[in-house]
């Protein structure tokens, strides 16, 4: 019969898609297989594994990992002021370059969004990712080289009678700043991107001033995509520590918790579990406002 | 005007100290005293001549396409199954894929490592490596094909599956191509992040080895080393403009999809970033 | 727009619970990975020396592993040698953790934590003949001899240096008081560079042993409560000046040449570095030829070979390399410390540097402190010192 002809010179691919034909389970299955295994199993396991160990406690000496079940690590994390203060310190940069990075993006990012030309949009695209392209330890001791007693800042300022601010907290701002720039202004670009210039020209027919356009227009729609750039520039600024190590004598989480990682990794697991219930809830909060569909 | 002094100002922020990196690399003294002394093209020939570095840059090309094409399959997989299928736990697909990048490095590091030698008894290796840098690229794959397949409606696949394709035919001519571009441009955005990561890979690799950001690590502090890692940086930026402009041409493509959002904008996904 | 159905946040929670209860799983099965098992079981030094295997992974500080004698020694045994600099004791301590290096130069306080992690296997020293030859104050010392068994060859030993730029620090300091005077340090506010680790507790201790003696502090590593919390104090307070604290070497050269520091801790590899770019450095012992006041503490180091590792052969070959009269005097020199071997004196470019650094004076090496771990057992029949945990977790609140 013609339809068994037809049948069997079906290829073993149309076969196997036969099998999954309507069979959306297994759709689903097969295509979430590999990559639920490799983050849940393979990334969330190795997690588990490591913070487990936030229970546990190291025998002085040997630095073995002692398996038995104390807090001792989370009263030395409440109880020792100094804890409180690297946390706070980390999480008060983190924000201020997030706000920084937000204040200097906008205008880049809405210039290239609705005033560039083709060329330019193109241009400066190519602009602000090139310098995703040198190397992240070179960028930071660039910086280092620019503040230090020495260094450019200085001899740029000093004839006029003012100072850079050499290494510190003040350092570390400007340099978290600097690197994470690029990941604020490229979301907020897309998001700006997808505002309809119509929606822009009504605003004005309306008579409205470009400030109040913005303020009533463009930001509100525009917001879910800085929510969007905010989780790189708070997650990255959260968790590094070699540019706090590299221009200032600052600890961050990230100071801390590498400076114990060798000889207490439980107390380091359980240092690590601040950053990381800290990120779930900001990325928990970024997910209400709108930022996965922009990040 | 203001807006056009505002965006001069942020560019002058991004590349002054890049245009220190410049001045640097081509400084006659070793030491980074300013203003240079100086100028000379000696450091790049040293730099060429230099093994060690030679073998770190192949090193992170090699971990860095290894890292990117398994960022490719597990990430359009993923965008896939979220894009086109509805299920429980759809939404925190997007959560658990960009957990890798949002939690710190050295957590992610230490996680993985430890995994390896102490459960799986892996020694670390350039297999370590790879394994750690995919495990956060995927999330840049992933936010590219999703974003693209969002905006390519789905009504084409059907009316393939109509015309009789069945399933891999339905993808190979008409969802991959739409994506295709989105892809490649995830895929260079993965290259970049995992060719400049410095933390995970601190964590994850053998004694024997050293990817290129290990390299200038172990150099940076070296007097007679520095002035060559100023000039691998400059190289680095130079080589990358070419897949910077291509990402950029390829994720504005937009063959064939119906266009979202008035005023002719360029949808670029190249902007859906690490 | 979105049109979700379900609540975005319960999935989340969803992967968070479960997280937590594969987290609980493994805590309640008394953890799934392996440990190493505590030193001591089927440790076994090395009978005889084989062929070498071609390749060697150490770990050092930086200056050990130099090309000048290296090179002679890769042509000769063929073993190609691969260094690994370590700013700290703590980093040494992690990697050889990895089991992926062949041999580490230990400083006192790391040797007796890898003997009891079980990093470490005993060296057999007759296997190394110019051991002989090697000052006897160095030999069976506590910290590389453990319950009666040889655990290195000694390297080398020196003390660490005050160290001052000359044209910004006057007078001459010839105490530490310069660092932790309060009313000397402030003249220098934001300009001292402090060594980045626990151990440096022990200046501490050292500097209140000489000018507080009622606290009763014999050894700066055996401190009890009150010991203790008096050098924290101390270093709190001298934190507030502090312009960077150190632990990569070459950090330390480039601050002080660029001027970001004007006086601090250090070890004569730097000096010898700044002084050789010009910069006008002044050290002690180094060039004043005496210890501070209060004294100094330093380092008597020892390469240590792993347990386990993979190219024995080699690493036997390199700990004879290292102390062989030529090799000595040439790391001896370059770094700027005592040789631990007796005829590497012969063989030293300037005649009289053993002399100089008194590599033959054993009343010289009475003053300076070697790095020793802190532990609980005090020495003196007591079990109330702080021991090394109190330590690491003290400089963390120390630095703020």
């Amino acid at each position: 019969m013609a339809s068994e002809a037809v049948l069997r010179r079906r290829s073993a691919g149309h076969r196997l898609a036969g099998l999954f034909h309507g069979r959306r389970r297994l759709q689903i299955g097969a295509l979430l297989a590999g990559p639920i295994g490799w983050l849940v199993i393979g990334y969330l396991g190795s997690l588990a594994l490591l913070l487990v160990a936030a229970f546990w406690s190291v025998d002085p000496l040997s630095g073995l990992t002692v398996k038995e079940f104390t807090l001792e690590n989370f009263e030395a994390l409440f109880n020792e002021p100094v804890y409180r203060t690297i946390v706070w310190r980390t999480i008060r940069t983190a924000l201020l370059v997030t706000l920084t990075d937000a204040i200097i993006a906008f205008p880049i990012a809405f210039y290239m969004a609705k005033v560039a030309s083709r060329r330019g949009k193109a241009l400066l695209v190519v602009g602000i990712l090139l310098p995703l392209w040198s190397s992240y330890l070179v960028k930071v001791y660039a910086w280092r080289t620019l503040l230090s007693a020495g260094g450019a800042i200085n001899w740029a300022l000093e004839p006029i009678g003012l100072h850079g601010p050499g290494y510190g907290t003040t350092a570390v701002w400007l340099v978290f700043s600097y690197l994470w720039l690029p990941y604020m202004i490229l979301p907020i670009y897309a998001g700006l991107e997808r505002i309809p210039n119509s929606l822009i020209s009504a605003s004005e027919d309306l008579g409205a001033s470009p400030f109040t356009t913005f303020r009533r227009v463009i930001l509100p729609l525009s917001f879910p995509a800085v929510v969007a750039g905010s989780i790189f520039t708070f997650s990255l600024t959260l968790g590094d520590y070699i540019t706090p190590r590299l221009v200032s004598n600052d600890q961050f989480i990230g100071n801390v918790i590498f400076s114990n990682i060798a000889n207490n990794q439980p107390f380091a697991a359980a240092l690590a579990m601040v950053p990381i219930v800290v990120m779930i809830a900001y990325l928990l909060v970024a997910r209400k406002l709108g930022a996965f569909e922009h990040v | 005007m203001m807006l056009r002094v505002a965006v001069a100002v942020g560019l002058a922020f991004i590349y002054i100290p890049l245009i220190v990196i410049v001045i640097y690399a081509f400084n006659s003294s070793k030491i980074l005293e300013w203003p240079p002394p100086g100028f000379t093209t000696h450091w790049f020939s040293q730099a060429f001549k230099d093994e060690a570095a030679r073998e770190a840059f192949f090193t992170s090309i090699k971990a860095g396409i290894a890292a990117t094409a398994i960022a490719l399959v597990l990430g359009t997989l993923a965008s896939l199954a979220v894009a086109r299928q509805r299920f429980f736990g759809r939404e925190t697909i997007s959560f658990l894929v960009i957990l890798p990048i949002a939690l710190p490095g050295i957590v992610t590091g230490v996680a993985i490592s430890n995994t390896f030698t102490q459960v799986l008894d892996v020694p670390l290796s350039l297999f370590t490596v790879i394994v750690g840098h995919a495990t956060f690229c995927i999330v840049v794959v992933y936010n590219n094909a999703v974003a693209r397949l969002r905006r390519l409606s789905g009504s084409f696949e059907e009316a393939s599956a109509d015309l009789g394709a069945h399933t891999w035919q339905t993808f190979r001519y008409v969802t991959f191509p739409g994506m295709k571009s989105a892809l490649i441009a995830g895929a260079l955005l993965a290259f970049a992040l995992s060719f400049d990561e410095i933390i995970v890979t601190n964590f994850t690799i053998g004694a024997g080895e050293q990817t290129l950001p290990i390299w200038i690590f172990s150099n940076l502090f070296r007097p007679h080393e520095l002035p060559i890692v100023n000039a691998v940086a400059v190289v680095m930026v130079l080589i990358s403009i070419i897949p910077v402009y291509l990402a950029h041409r390829l994720g504005g493509e937009d063959a064939g999809a119906p266009g979202r959002g008035g005023g002719g904008g360029v949808e670029t996904e190249a902007t859906a970033v690490p | 727009m979105r049109s979700r159905r379900g609540n975005p946040a319960r999935a989340a929670w969803l992967v968070l619970a479960g997280l937590v209860v594969v987290m609980l799983a493994i805590a309640g099965c008394g953890g799934g990975g392996s440990d190493t098992t505590g030193g001591g079981s089927s440790d076994e030094a090395l009978q005889k020396v084989g062929k070498g295997e071609g390749q060697l992974n150490l770990i050092s500080w930086a200056g050990y592993v130099e090309p000048e004698w290296t090179k002679p020694f890769e042509q000769e045994t063929g073993c190609k040698v691969s260094d690994k600099e370590a700013g700290t004791s703590d980093e040494m301590v992690e990697l050889m953790k990895t089991g992926q290096y062949d041999g580490v130069s230990a400083s006192g306080n790391a040797t007796a934590r890898m003997v009891a992690a079980g990093t470490v296997a005993p060296v057999n020293t007759d296997l190394v003949p110019n051991y002989k030859t090697v000052f006897s104050d160095l030999k069976d010392q506590p910290y590389n001899t453990f319950e009666g068994v040889n655990y290195g060859i000694p390297h080398g030993r020196g003390a660490n240096l005050l160290m001052w730029n000359k044209d910004d620090v006057k007078p001459a300091p010839d105490s530490w008081d310069v660092m932790f005077d309060p009313k000397m340090a402030a003249k220098y506010k934001g300009k001292i560079s402090v060594y980045d680790e626990s151990s440096y507790i022990a200046d501490a201790a050292m500097y209140l042993k000489f000018h507080q003696p009622d606290l009763g502090i014999e050894n700066p590593y055996e401190l009890n409560e009150e010991q203790f919390n008096a050098a924290i104090d101390l270093l709190k307070e001298q934190q507030a000046n502090v312009g960077e604290y150190w632990s990569e070497a070459a950090k330390q050269i480039s601050a002080f040449a660029g001027g970001d520091v004007t006086v601090g801790t250090t070890w004569q590899y730097q000096y010898f570095a700044l002084k050789e770019e010009g910069a006008p450095m002044e050290a002690s012992p180094a060039s004043q030829g005496f210890l501070p006041k209060e004294g100094a503490t330093g380092w008597s180091d020892t390469w240590m070979i792993a347990k386990d590792a993979k190219h024995p052969n080699c690493m036997y070959e390199w700990m004879n390399w290292i102390i062989s009269p030529k090799a000595n005097a040439e790391v001896a020199e370059y770094f700027g410390e005592a040789p631990a071997q007796e005829l590497a004196c012969k063989e030293t470019k300037n005649p009289n540097f053993c002399k100089e650094y008194h590599a033959e004076e054993p009343d010289f090496w009475k003053r300076v402190y070697y790095w020793e771990t802190p532990l609980a057992d005090c020495g003196n029949g007591e079990e109330n010192c702080m021991d090394y945990n109190d330590w690491v977790k003290a400089w963390t609140s120390i630095k703020g």
